[in-house]
């Protein structure tokens, strides 16, 4: 018996286990819920990182279900990309549940706690499931668990508005579904397979075919709307600032990015490049979009005065600068886009979990009473701070070698839309700060309503740790880029061909 | 007590059973037939939900109590993946259960397998169903029960 | 010719209706328990397309018992099948924050829930 080859479906089963196992445990102790969640994902994480070094040395790793070899089994598949997500996304949401158990005690009713980690580690298992499978209609299946569990959990919330934002999600979420099952039948009907490989070589013949636009308009609108694309992210600020905010820093920092994965999948792997760039210019229309969506998300998130919904609409802006960079599809683009991914679920995963710890010390939301907060929640603020800067890209933080690589990319077009693409990301950047540093200054520099002494009062130690981590993080892959990009570069020339 | 008639809950009393049978059929009969756990599990699911719309839903709470759905509830998909680890430890792929080290030969074991599998899904798809109609249901019950 | 065309893709001229009636639906009702339903006509109507693809001429039930017998493609048959536990749960839950939305506000008109 040797694990070792049984990593992509390891990583997946373990927090599954976990997750069927919570009710049982927390049904006779509800603290055990908590450390056996952070074992299962630890696990997780370590099995990401073994996957992430096999994926370096060796290449793709193909794993067949049941022993039935593709394309008639179902074939787990996990290249570059797919290791790049599974690290990024073990990563943050092991932060995310250790912070939840000082968090969740307080902010949420008792009988909701033994939900709470089963739908978590759900969510986490559906996030890895998306990213290793090789087959269409398994990604359609999983997308929908991941959907349903993030409703639950957006649900949960003890705010008042919390099942109407959970209903509207819900919504479109399902109809999201709809696009993508019908998108994936249509690529069946014509091809006769799912399994992504052997998609991507049978459906060159019917390139030119309107059956493929139309299955290939369907997956993009469905995908688009479970990433919150521009025109479709309406859901998106209500449901991530009404969900506990341990879950806001999953769906914005991971969630949607799931969505942002699979819109490279389908645009990458089961069609070919050749097709999306020249024959079929989804990639340019993409990027015009997501040039959109910066601006327009960057706009939306000045107007706000509460502080999780700014942050809910700006992760809108920051989804458009991954699509911008799929959709510059040329190598450094695409790296950026990529390398933005993880950037951007540090650095919002930090935000959201200070916002977290705010609220759960002060109860503040609006951005302008958070005046003298520097003072009593030092090391949270200075988290908070560093986080923001990531996310408007002052360097050495990890936000400015993404957006850098991003604007190499627009510029390495060379087309007359490169240099506009570039000055988006620069004007996006710029908007972004204008926010981000609104609430900074407010936070050491802002006019105090009390004159009185204030003393410290730091979250507990449960969350400022994770709060820390990420924050480190992104300063230390700002300093050392490297160490992302050794999977991020690959998987970008990989996934384009060049 | 149930506000229908002794009609009903008579016929109700007789039908539970031979419900309970066709759905267990079909579970056991998935691996080769039509059928399987999940039509199987929520035929059974509904004999019980038929004992809750006749008798009343607190009947039926003790009947199928919380905790003993949620007991089964996360047993059939936890099954399911052990079976699916018992793969890897007998030396194959995760789900290759037709090596698993059973005195037969390997179509049987695999056979053997699938039903144990639909037996899983069928107990976690019947408990899954009792569970969403009882939360459906669960204020009209509470309100029914204030008003006595 | 045009005759054909229509009766020989019946399959599609029919889910497309009902398609459309569950997209109507789902848009214009304003109460959530429609809109709940209208979604499952929607997605309904695709299970009803992909099913109807299965389908080969002369084709009977897939199993065999050794020999050459011309069957139905059973593929799309298990996909619905997994599909529809989809479907269903995404209704249960659907219905279940309907519930809780009318507990709490006691309305469940979409326009007046979206001014709170």
């Amino acid at each position: 018996m040797n694990l070792s080859s049984h990593l992509p479906i390891l990583i997946v089963v373990i927090p599954l286990i976990a997750a069927f196992m919570n009710p049982l445990i927390g049904w006779r102790q509800r603290k055990f819920c908590n450390p056996l969640a952070v074992i299962a994902v630890s696990a997780s994480f370590c099995i990401a990182l073994l996957i992430a070094r096999t994926v370096i040395t060796t290449g793709r790793i193909s794993y067949h279900m049941g022993g039935w070899a593709p394309p008639w089994g179902i074939e787990l598949a996990v290249d570059h990309l797919s290791a790049f997500m599974c690290v990024t996304i073990t990563f943050v949401s092991l932060l995310a549940i250790v912070y939840s158990k000082n968090y969740v005690e307080k902010e949420l009713a008792e009988e909701k706690m033994v939900p709470y980690y089963t739908l978590l580690l759900l969510l986490i298992v559906a996030m890895l499931g998306i990213v290793v499978t090789g087959d269409m209609f398994n990604l359609y299946i999983i997308v929908e668990m991941l959907s349903l569990a993030a409703y639950a959990l957006v649900a949960m919330s003890e705010e008042k508005r919390a099942y109407v934002a959970a209903y509207k999600y819900l919504l479109l979420g399902f109809t999201g579904a709809i696009f993508i099952l019908l998108g994936t039948a249509y690529l069946y009907i014509i091809t006769g397979t799912l399994n992504m490989a052997d998609l991507s070589v049978r459906i060159q013949p019917w390139y030119g075919s309107w059956v493929v636009f139309v299955a290939l308009a369907l997956l993009m609108v469905g995908f688009g709307i479970k990433t919150a694309l521009f025109p479709l992210h309406t859901w998106l600020p209500d449901a991530h600032s009404i969900a506990p905010s341990s879950i806001s820093a999953v769906l914005s920092g991971l969630v949607i990015k799931t969505g942002a994965y699979c819109i490279i999948r389908t645009l990458f792997t089961v069609f070919q490049p050749r097709f999306v760039i020249e024959v079929m210019p989804v990639t340019s229309a993409l990027s015009w979009i997501a040039a959109i969506a910066i601006l327009v998300g960057s706009l939306f998130a000045i107007s706000q005065t509460d502080l999780k919904w700014m942050l809910a609409y700006s992760s809108v802006a920051h989804i458009g600068f991954i699509v911008l960079g799929v959709g510059l599809a040329t190598g450094y683009g695409t790296t950026g886009g990529i390398l933005h991914i993880f950037n951007h679920s540090m650095a919002k995963g930090c935000l959201f979990l200070c916002a977290g710890a705010i609220i759960y010390k002060t109860g503040i939301r609006n951005i302008y009473d958070l005046a003298g907060l520097g003072d009593k929640m030092p090391v949270t603020m200075a988290a908070f701070t560093i986080a923001a800067f990531s996310m408007v890209g002052i360097p050495p933080t990890a936000g400015f070698i993404s957006k850098f690589y991003l604007g190499l990319g627009a510029l390495e077009q060379g087309t007359w839309a490169g240099w506009v693409f570039a000055g988006v990301i620069l004007l996006g950047s710029l908007l972004t700060a204008v926010f981000y540093i609104r609430v900074v200054n407010n936070v050491y520099f802002g006019e105090r309503k009390r004159r009185e002494e204030i003393e410290k009062d730091e979250a507990p130690l449960g969350m400022l740790i994770p709060i820390v981590i990420l924050a480190g993080g992104c300063l230390i892959f700002g300093i050392f880029p490297k160490i992302p990009l050794a999977l991020a570069e690959p998987a970008a020339r990989l996934l384009l061909g060049i | 007590m149930s506000l229908l008639s002794v009609i009903v809950r008579t016929a109700t009393r007789w039908l539970i059973p031979f419900m309970q049978l066709f759905g267990l059929y079909v579970i056991i009969h998935g691996h080769a037939s039509p059928g399987g756990g999940f039509q199987g599990g929520v035929i059974v699911a509904t004999s019980m939900i038929l004992y809750a719309i006749v008798f009343g839903l607190s009947a039926a709470r003790k009947r199928a109590t919380q905790r003993l759905r949620l007991v089964m509830e996360s047993a059939g998909p936890l099954i399911y993946a052990l079976i699916g680890v018992l793969g890897i430890l007998v030396g194959g792929v995760f789900l290759e259960y037709r090596i698993i080290p059973l005195p037969y030969e390997p179509h049987i074991t695999s056979e053997i397998m699938i039903s144990i599998i639909e037996i899983a899904i069928g107990i976690g798809v019947m408990a899954l169903c009792i569970t969403m109609f009882y939360a459906l249901a669960a204020e009209e019950a509470l309100a029914a029960e204030e008003v006595k | 010719m045009i005759l054909e065309f229509i009766l020989g893709n019946f399959n599609y001229w029919i889910c497309t209706a009902l398609f459309l009636i569950g997209f109507y639906a789902m848009i214009a009702k304003k109460n959530l328990i429609k809109k709940a339903m209208g979604f499952d006509i929607a997605e309904t109507s695709i299970f009803l397309f992909i099913i109807s693809t299965a389908d080969v001429e002369g084709g009977t039930v897939p199993i065999t018992m050794g020999g050459e017998v011309l069957y139905a493609n059973p593929l799309p048959h298990c996909l619905i099948l997994t599909a529809i536990v989809v479907a269903l749960t995404t209704t249960a839950v659907a219905l279940s924050m309907a519930v809780k939305i009318y507990e709490h506000y006691g309305t469940l008109d979409a326009e007046k829930l979206m001014e709170l």
